[in-house]
């Protein structure tokens, strides 16, 4: 006995076994981490949310307060100070608030609507896409017309045709969002599980005669997840830019909720006259939040997609 | 053939009744338009008078039945604002907003195709590289903002372009167009660029791809091998092939450059639908919005049956498919 267990030990302690095979969530740590851009992105994305997150304490000023806000010192340029001594790095608006402190508010809400659109979208499209695959027949074939349908006009558009009928608003903008966006989660959820559905996992769990709502969730869905995710990234991106240009058009936000795409739309009035700053700086904000997303969601699909190479 | 036509165009007609449906009853529940129309010293009366000539006054089933009637004879209601029939002051801007979509579709095809060409056939050169970033940008940027640095740029600071507005126009077989003199041209560049930034990354997408995979094609080789000149090699052999799915994509996408130059249209108040309709939703002006509606879902539910009836010609599978299903 005592000489078996001393021959087999070294194999098979557990200890040995992980020192050698990193896990899965390892791999995918390491190779995300292989490309220099899109670590550098995910590193600026990082410190953007932590920005958006901590803006009360971060920012210099809080643009909002009526008390700390002074027209006197509207409209200056970068640089400058302010009536009481502050510096204003990146200058003032029209209304006489710190613009550094303007936009980490603004990236706040605009990070805010963007993200909780899309979590929303992605559960109810998500849940709606695995119905589609798993039921099939009737169910499918209604649910995939409605997302073609949808999907034949472009977000924009469906997204000012809700606007005009909805009115402006946070909550409204949030409702419109996902109203674009979750057919795309619901295709892209709906092709993955109609792969996974045929497989021996789904029809083992069948034959065990475990629910329909166990199996879409617990056994369906997790592997569904990689281009979900993908996915997720990149239209979050999308909501974020598309926010921004609604409320540009003055159909998105009201004007108390002061998004990137508000700030821009304010210095809009002030450009002709040469005063750039009011909407550059928010502009580029707003460029280096949708480009980081962007290339962590690229980084994303690669490592998670072995069978693309590149 | 003409079951899966005659399926489609029943399905288009369903996808425009049920728009028309939440479009009317939508717009409906949004703001008082009598406020609007009926100043504040105005007494009951008058209210009265403006809400029945309005037919504010029937219930909202009978307003949507009256709706639709007029719909159908090509009513869609007298503007608020401009006092004028709704669908005959978008048809009035109709053109504005297509000659912008066309010179922005041009541009894509015109700077798009030769750029990713080039990054097709030399994907390690420096230029190339720099091709692919700025299309990755030029999906990236906000089409607004971009809009407004032109303006900054071009209009402000150097002052070659002028910022707003459609310019001189002149009339086309009884259309006002801008492109025919001088300074329509100069009007026009701005925007166009502006909305053509988007597809023209994608036209270098889509070429590049193209040039990538056709090269390596046996008919390339072989007119190589011909001796013929890289220029014909190029301009005929490959150009050929890459228009295919440059030209579908395209097509597709026009729908979507006239969604996009709602924006446009905004930033450089560029006189057209898109125009219009921001300004109808900030007065409120229903029967503008509502018959703006209208005319771009049918737009689109033509495109789209075009293109899918396309589609079904070049692909028979796409149509067998749909006849099974």
């Amino acid at each position: 006995m005592n000489t078996v267990a001393e021959q087999v030990e070294p194999l098979a302690t557990p200890e040995a076994i992980e020192a050698k095979v990193e896990t899965p969530f390892q791999r995918f740590v390491s190779s995300f981490l292989a490309s220099k851009v899109a670590t550098a992105a995910l590193v600026v994305l990082a410190v953007l949310i932590f920005m958006a997150i901590f803006a009360p304490l971060i920012s210099p000023t809080n643009p909002y307060d009526l008390a700390q806000v002074s027209v006197l010192d509207s409209k200056l340029p970068p640089g400058a100070k302010s009536f009481d001594g502050m510096t204003f790095w990146l200058g003032t608006d029209g209304a006489g608030r710190d613009l550094v402190s303007a936009m980490i508010y603004g990236l706040r809400i605009s990070l805010g609507v963007g993200v909780m659109s899309g979590i929303v979208a992605m559960a109810i499209g998500a849940a709606i896409g695995l119905i589609a695959a798993f039921y099939g027949g009737r169910v499918e074939n209604v649910i995939m017309r409605i997302v073609d349908i949808q999907l034949s006009f472009p977000a924009i558009l469906v997204a000012l045709i809700l606007l005009a009928i909805l009115g402006k608003g946070v909550d409204k903008i949030i409702i419109a969002l996902i109203i674009v966006q979750w057919a795309y989660y619901a295709r892209t959820v709906r092709g993955s599980a109609l792969v996974e559905r045929n497989k021996e996992y789904i029809e083992a769990a069948t034959c065990l005669a475990i629910g329909h709502r166990r199996i879409l969730f617990r056994h369906l869905l997790p592997n569904c997840l990689p281009p979900l995710i993908v996915v997720g990234t990149i239209q979050t991106a999308h909501a974020i830019s598309l926010e921004a240009t609604l409320s540009f058009l003055g159909v998105g936000l009201p004007v108390s909720e002061p998004s990137l795409g508000l700030l821009i739309s304010n210095g809009f009035d002030y450009m002709l006259s040469g005063k750039y700053w009011i909407s550059f700086f928010p502009g580029v904000a707003l460029l280096v939040t949708i480009v980081s997303i962007n290339l962590v969601g690229d980084q994303l699909r690669d490592v998670l997609n072995p069978r693309l190479e590149r | 053939m003409t079951v899966f036509i005659i399926r489609r165009l029943m399905q288009s007609i369903l996808v425009v009744f049920v728009m028309s449906f939440l479009v009317f009853g939508g717009v409906n529940l949004v703001g008082d338009p009598v406020e609007m129309m009926v100043s504040d010293e105005a007494d009951q009366e008058e209210r009265e008078r403006v809400i029945r000539s309005m037919g504010l006054d029937k219930p909202w089933y009978a307003q949507y039945g009256i709706f639709v009637a007029n719909a159908l004879q090509g009513d869609l209601g007298k503007s608020f604002v401009y006092g004028e029939q709704a669908l005959g002051i978008i048809v009035q801007r109709m053109p504005a907003t297509f000659e912008l979509a066309l010179a922005a579709l041009l541009m894509a095809i015109v700077i798009g195709i030769p750029l990713g060409v080039f990054a097709g056939l030399k994907p390690e050169a420096r230029t190339s590289k720099v091709i692919m970033t700025g299309s990755i940008l030029g999906f990236s940027l906000p089409t607004f903002w971009v809009g407004l640095m032109f303006i900054m740029v071009f209009a402000v600071v150097l002052g070659w372009l002028p910022s707003t507005g459609r310019g001189e126009t002149v009339q086309l077989m009884g259309i006002d167009v801008s492109f025919l003199t001088f300074d329509g041209l100069s009007h026009l560049l701005l925007p166009a660029v502006n909305l053509a930034l988007f597809k023209i990354s994608l036209v270098i997408r889509l070429a590049r791809a193209g040039t990538r995979e056709i090269v390596h094609q046996d008919y390339i080789k072989f007119a190589r091998a011909k001796g013929l000149s890289q220029e014909r090699v190029i301009l005929v052999h490959l150009m050929k092939n890459i228009m295919i799915p440059v030209v579908t994509v395209l097509g597709l996408e026009f729908g979507g450059l006239i969604a996009f130059s709602v924006v446009t249209e905004t930033v450089f108040a560029w006189p057209g639908m898109g125009k219009l309709i921001i300004d109808s939703i900030q007065s409120l002006d229903r029967p503008v919005i509502v018959a703006y509606l209208m005319i771009i879902v049918l737009v689109f539910v033509v495109i789209n049956l075009v293109v899918d009836v396309l589609y079904s010609i070049l692909d028979p599978r796409v149509r067998l498919q749909d006849v099974k299903g």
